[in-house]
């Protein structure tokens, strides 16, 4: 068995490219303090302010989310 | 009219609660929630895009209405805590409208799931409205949870089908301790009108307004639906007979 390399992020698997959260976000355009923005590592809500510097690990599960139409 | 409707210590102006999915286009949506009076706007939680995001709906609806997430697809107590705790971090907002779903086909909420993640919320400090069956005993033990008001469905969410069982959201409606909205299965104004008419504190629709051929029309109907079932709610209906009962007096009839 392969040590594990990748991440999840909403669902789908890629390869661990970046050091913390922050970074993960900013490549999709997503600056720390976007409004209406949320994120959760590994199942719990990780605050806006410790996006910049939470590390990643292979396997780590990440959530980001956003409200949408919904009734 | 003068009746403020106070909601999980919100005070609010209309007793109608609108959600902001299915509408034509955006400006229609936009519209069609002006139209219809409401302060409270629903949306959901969603993942973004992976290629980036859109408009936010927090931009869109910010400021003019007041947001309150759901937790709508959410199949397990742990997933709906998990989609509450991201939108109040996302919104800023302590309120959620709490959905657990049995199953993707009926959309029938999950009274078993349903109680344990309003009791998590309310344990996490949420104010929790809770999206449940019309069965008196689950809104019960809802509020005994610590729900801020309890939304019985009055018919499947979608359905248009209004309210399938008048008694029991009567019944509930008379017995609960908080407030009692009723959510989902409304198809035109006359169920809006009923379901005050049958106690309800207030009514939260989407699709009846988004699907119909003129949502902003619809809405404004809504708004009246609602408000003209408030009145006479609290008018006090006159008691139903099995027999006439004469309109016009009995004496002085010509000929007599």
């Amino acid at each position: 068995m392969s040590a594990v390399t990748t991440i999840r992020v909403n669902g789908a698997e890629e390869a661990l490219g970046w050091g913390c959260v922050g970074d993960l976000l900013a490549a999709r355009g997503i600056p720390p303090g976007t409004r209406g923005v949320a994120v959760a590592l590994n199942g719990a809500v990780l605050r806006a302010a410790d996006w910049t510097g939470t590390p990643l690990a292979a396997g780590d599960t990440v959530e980001i989310v956003r409200p949408f139409q919904g009734g | 009219m003068d009746d403020v409707f106070t909601l999980a210590g919100r005070r609010l102006g209309s007793r109608l609660l609108i959600g902001s999915s299915g509408y034509p286009n955006r400006q229609v949506m936009l519209d069609a929630i002006e139209a219809s009076g409401a302060e409270v706007v629903t949306v959901s939680i969603r993942r973004i895009s992976l290629e980036g995001y859109a408009e936010s709906m927090v931009d869109l609806l910010g400021g003019r209405w007041t947001v309150l997430p759901n937790t709508a697809g959410c199949q397990t107590a742990k997933e709906a805590v998990l989609t509450a705790r991201l939108a109040r971090e996302a919104l800023d907002i302590d309120w959620v409208k709490l959905e657990v779903i049995g199953d993707r086909e009926t959309l029938h909420p999950d009274s078993e799931e349903l109680l344990r993640a309003t009791a998590e919320l309310v344990g996490d400090g949420f104010q929790v409205l809770p999206y449940c069956g019309d069965d008196p005993v689950v809104c019960r033990k809802l509020a005994d949870a610590g729900a801020a008001a309890v939304m019985p469905l009055g018919a499947p969410i979608g359905s248009g089908l209004g309210v399938s069982n008048p008694r029991a959201i009567e019944r509930i409606c008379a017995r609960s301790p908080v407030p009692v909205i009723l959510d989902a299965g409304i198809g035109t104004a006359s169920d809006a009108a009923l379901a005050m008419e049958l106690g309800c504190a207030a009514v939260l629709l989407n699709t009846a307004v988004a699907k119909a051929e003129d949502p902003v029309r619809m809405a404004a109907a809504m708004k009246h639906g609602v408000e003209a079932g408030r009145l006479a709610r609290s008018a006090g209906r006159i008691p139903i007979l099995t027999h006439a009962e004469p309109s016009s007096p009995q004496l002085g009839l010509v000929g007599s």
